[in-house]
């Protein structure tokens, strides 16, 4: 009776989102290792620093990320004065001043960091009419994640003989209709990693991906710790009152 | 009851008690209440929904500190919460992730409830104030998922409110209305974090009326036959407290699951998108807790008589709860339990079944097959509530119940009463 | 019979030992679990890292010639920034300590004597006192003048007449006892909090 009613809850938890997953799950989508995965996974400091320069020198071009303030680098292994010295190399808009004018300054740790465009009409103007999407929560807001957004950035290739391609459209194995308006923005050695690391497209689109989680679950590792140890005290917990409900039913079973 | 504790602790509870019967209603209520020996782990699901209104209360409450109630805020407030808030992911998960649980467990509880009879007299009003929860549950989850401004936030509320536009004659100006505006919008944003906020201690209320209609009668038991006397019963506390303790333990391991290793699993990726009134996302699909009733709603492809097939969508869609409330007086059958219902006990997993096809139907784009299956599961609901309830309770022979719940449970076997005289005439 | 009675209690007795450590135990996780839930429900309400971030503030002093007065902002407080004259200074040092209202010396309120660093706000009811303007009224000891109730502050910042009980405080003063929370990270630059 226990088994069995545990048994339902389980399953019409489980079964619930299986079946939106079987509606649009992408057959094609290439499951990659992430240092992320599984109930013990972690960040790789040095792949989310090769990602941020990547994202910083690459992807910012067009590219927003405007729910990470440069504070937050202090996440991916950078001291206080490394994230005083980035935060420093970038020019923030501040004011009005006492003049009442806009103006320019140094950016500083508790800033945003600024995007490339001042709004959204800007950035479209600027990419023939397309929207470079924001990349703070970009692997959460696909389906497929981490391994959809590695995908995207491998997968360009040429259109087979006779694919219709749309005017400024790039052929992607993964876009939706295999038509991206983003033209493939890695190519080898497009950065160079001051770890020596050799920046091939997979390995900087495996890095990207990697800062990119982290943008959009910058809280992964606390939570993967406390849920650890909220499992331990549970199952002790279980075990526990499991075995003071057996010793109170006995007198009555 | 006197209170036979010692010293100045017993002197301060009968001042207490004198002037407000706190600690002997408490001790009537929970402590010593008789309830029936023999129930199983089915009925731990009462007190879980419970803890779970309290958990969604507390964490929403915790949230409201933080969140901004704003459309051009609401969005990057949430984040915030996420990033920056000391615990802030965990109460947001917790929230997100509860509110799946809290359905989970209350169909769980409904189910229980179709199977063993428990809405039948002399429980027709805690069934129905439980019907009422169900109501209202949904309409504060429906809010609640717009108060992201996400894309889905926005078009669900979009599609959603839409619905009403159905009725005809006063639809559009009730849209209007619900909306405050043209579209929904800021000030939709705003009525429903208001609502949303208001609305659990409206459940709450009606939750405290659900356990005083049940404790008037007390719990039915899988048996379905009522107690005789005290050899049927045991003290609530510490049977039930402990069992009810332990079960609330297994239940948390699998929400911690949820919470801390797959928070997003039972999400839509499009929600993490800002609301964008210009665009629709390419399928629009509520949270799975209500995906049969958007299968009902979108199986109904053709109009029937003078009704649009949109506005008998709407109908249907809110029948399959509101006939809920007829029950009581649909199941003709004199024994409460399936356990005693040969063929109710197999339509009873095909209604299962079919619920769980419609939620598969309403999860995938409404093309080719999806359709037929929808609208098969859609009359099938239906003949199952109006057809099939009604006949089997008349048609089928019941097995013979065992003359009280101690003979059964403390092995007896001998001395079976016939079928036909389960349950006290009111 | 009564061998059975007492075998039976025997029995219960030692059972019930046991029975209550098993409870015990199951109280005490029960308790330590709901302690630890209700933990970080609280921990919320405590100010969140974007907060904390805004909690220091960066003035850069080169442009504040001496007699000028600068108002920054710290944590949503306004902070008096004077560049002192020499006559301000002794003024208040030259002042006997033990017939002040709150007793503190002058060296004890600054790092560099010229640079004077206290908190805008008034120790009575928490109104902005007068002085950083100029033509502002700064008093009759040549410091601050609060409007509201007519509290008077000297060049130190200490209080010398009406209502207010204690010294304009130093930042960070109110919350941490004995600690200034300002330090010269530049040539002129402060970094206060």
């Amino acid at each position: 009776m226990a088994r069995s009613a545990f048994a339902a809850a389980v399953i019409s938890v489980v079964l619930a989102p299986a079946i939106t997953w079987a509606a649009d799950e992408n057959p094609r989508l290439p499951r990659q290792q992430w240092s992320f995965d599984g109930v013990f996974g972690t960040y790789d400091r040095a792949s989310l620093q090769r990602g941020f320069q990547i994202y910083k020198e690459v992807c910012s071009v067009c590219h927003p990320v405007k729910h990470l303030h440069f504070r937050d680098l202090e996440d991916i292994g950078y001291s206080e004065e490394e994230v005083k010295a980035i935060a420093a190399g970038y020019q923030v808009t501040d004011g009005p001043n006492d003049q009442g004018q806009m103006y320019q300054r140094p950016g500083r740790p508790s800033d945003p960091i600024p995007g490339p465009f001042p709004n959204d009409q800007a950035a479209r103007a600027a990419n023939n009419g397309a929207l470079p999407p924001d990349q703070s929560l970009i692997v959460k807001a696909r389906a497929g994640g981490p391994d959809y957004v590695y995908g995207i950035l491998t997968g360009y290739r040429e259109a087979p003989p006779g694919f219709g391609m749309l005017e400024g459209m790039n052929y992607n194995e993964l876009g939706p209709g295999h038509q991206i308006a983003m033209p493939p923005p890695l190519s080898d050695n497009a950065v160079t990693f001051a770890d020596g690391t050799p920046a091939t497209v997979p390995q900087m689109a495996h890095d990207v991906v990697t800062f990119l989680t982290w943008a959009a679950e910058p809280r992964l590792e606390d939570r993967h710790r406390a849920g650890f140890k909220v499992t331990l005290f549970l199952v002790v917990a279980a075990g526990v009152f499991y075995a003071a409900k057996r010793k109170i039913w006995a007198a009555i079973h | 009851m006197a209170d036979t504790r010692p010293g100045a602790t017993a002197r301060i509870i009968r001042w207490i008690d004198y002037r407000l019967p706190f600690v002997q209603f408490l001790n009537h209520e929970l402590n010593e209440y008789p309830t029936p020996r023999n129930l199983s782990y089915w009925w731990n699901y009462g007190s879980l929904s419970g803890v779970m209104l309290v958990v969604m209360i507390a964490s929403g409450v915790i949230l409201a500190t933080q969140y901004t109630p704003s459309a051009d805020l609401a969005f990057d407030s949430v984040e915030r919460i996420m990033r920056d808030v000391n615990y802030g992911w965990l109460v947001r998960y917790v929230h997100m992730n509860g509110g799946s649980m809290f359905f989970a467990i209350v169909y769980i509880h409904l189910f229980r409830g179709l199977y063993y009879g428990s809405y039948k007299t002399p429980r027709e009003l805690l069934w129905i104030l439980g019907v009422i929860i169900l109501l209202l549950l949904i309409a504060t989850a429906f809010m609640g998922y717009v108060l992201p401004w996400g894309q889905m936030s926005y078009w669900a509320a979009t599609v959603i409110t839409n619905l009403f536009s159905a009725i005809p004659l006063i639809g559009p100006g009730i849209v209007t209305f619900l909306w405050g505006g043209f579209a929904v919008g800021d000030p939709t944003l705003h009525r429903f974090y208001a609502l949303h906020y208001l609305l659990p201690f409206v459940i709450l209320a009606v939750v405290l009326l659900h356990l005083v209609a049940l404790h008037r009668h007390g719990s039915n038991n899988p048996l379905g036959i009522d107690h005789k006397g005290p050899q049927d019963t045991i003290p609530f506390h510490p049977y039930y407290t402990i069992k009810d303790l332990f079960g609330l333990t297994v239940f948390l391991l699998i929400y911690a699951f949820f919470v801390f290793y797959a928070p997003n699993y039972l999400g839509e990726p499009d929600n993490y998108i800002p609301a964008n009134p210009m665009q629709t996302p390419n399928h629009i699909v509520p949270e799975w807790y209500l995906l049969p009733y958007y299968a009902i709603l979108r199986s109904i492809t053709f109009p029937i008589l003078f009704i649009s097939s949109k506005l008998a969508g709407v109908i249907l869609a809110f029948s399959s709860i509101f006939i809920l409330f007829f029950l009581p007086w649909l199941d003709t059958s004199p024994v409460r339990s399936a356990r005693f219902r040969p063929i109710y006990k197999w339509v009873f997993w095909l209604l299962v079944i079919d619920v769980i096809a419609l939620g598969w139907v309403g999860a995938n784009p409404p093309e080719g097959i999806v359709v037929t299956v929808g609208q098969i599961a859609t009359f099938y609901y239906f003949a199952h509530m109006l057809v099939l309830v009604p006949l089997i309770g008349k048609l089928e022979r019941p097995r013979s119940l065992p003359s009280s719940i101690s003979a059964a449970v403390l092995g007896g076997g001998a001395g079976l009463s016939g079928a036909g005289a389960p349950m006290a005439k009111p | 019979m009564a061998d059975v009675a007492q075998q039976d209690l025997h029995q219960e007795h030692s059972g019930e030992t046991r029975r209550d450590f098993l409870f015990l135990t199951a109280g005490a996780i029960g308790g330590v679990g709901a302690a630890a839930t209700i933990w970080p429900f609280v921990d919320t309400l405590n100010p969140a890292r974007d907060t904390l971030a805004l909690s220091t503030t960066e003035v850069d002093l080169a442009p504040i010639q001496i007699g000028q007065r600068l108002t920054a902002a710290w944590r949503g407080k306004p902070v008096f920034i004077a560049h002192r004259t020499a006559e301000e200074i002794k003024a208040a040092e030259d002042v006997d300590i033990s017939q002040l209202r709150d007793p503190q010396k002058d060296s004890d309120r600054v790092l560099r004597p010229e640079w004077l660093i206290i908190v805008g706000v008034c120790t009575h009811l928490g109104c902005i006192p007068l002085g950083q303007k100029t033509g502002d009224d700064r008093g009759p000891y040549g410091g601050w003048f609060c409007p509201c109730h007519g509290s008077v502050y000297d060049t130190s910042g200490r209080i010398r007449q009406g209502p207010a009980p204690l010294n304009l405080w130093l930042p960070g003063q109110a919350e941490l006892a004995n600690q200034a929370l300002y330090k010269f990270t530049g040539d002129n630059i402060i970094t206060i909090g």
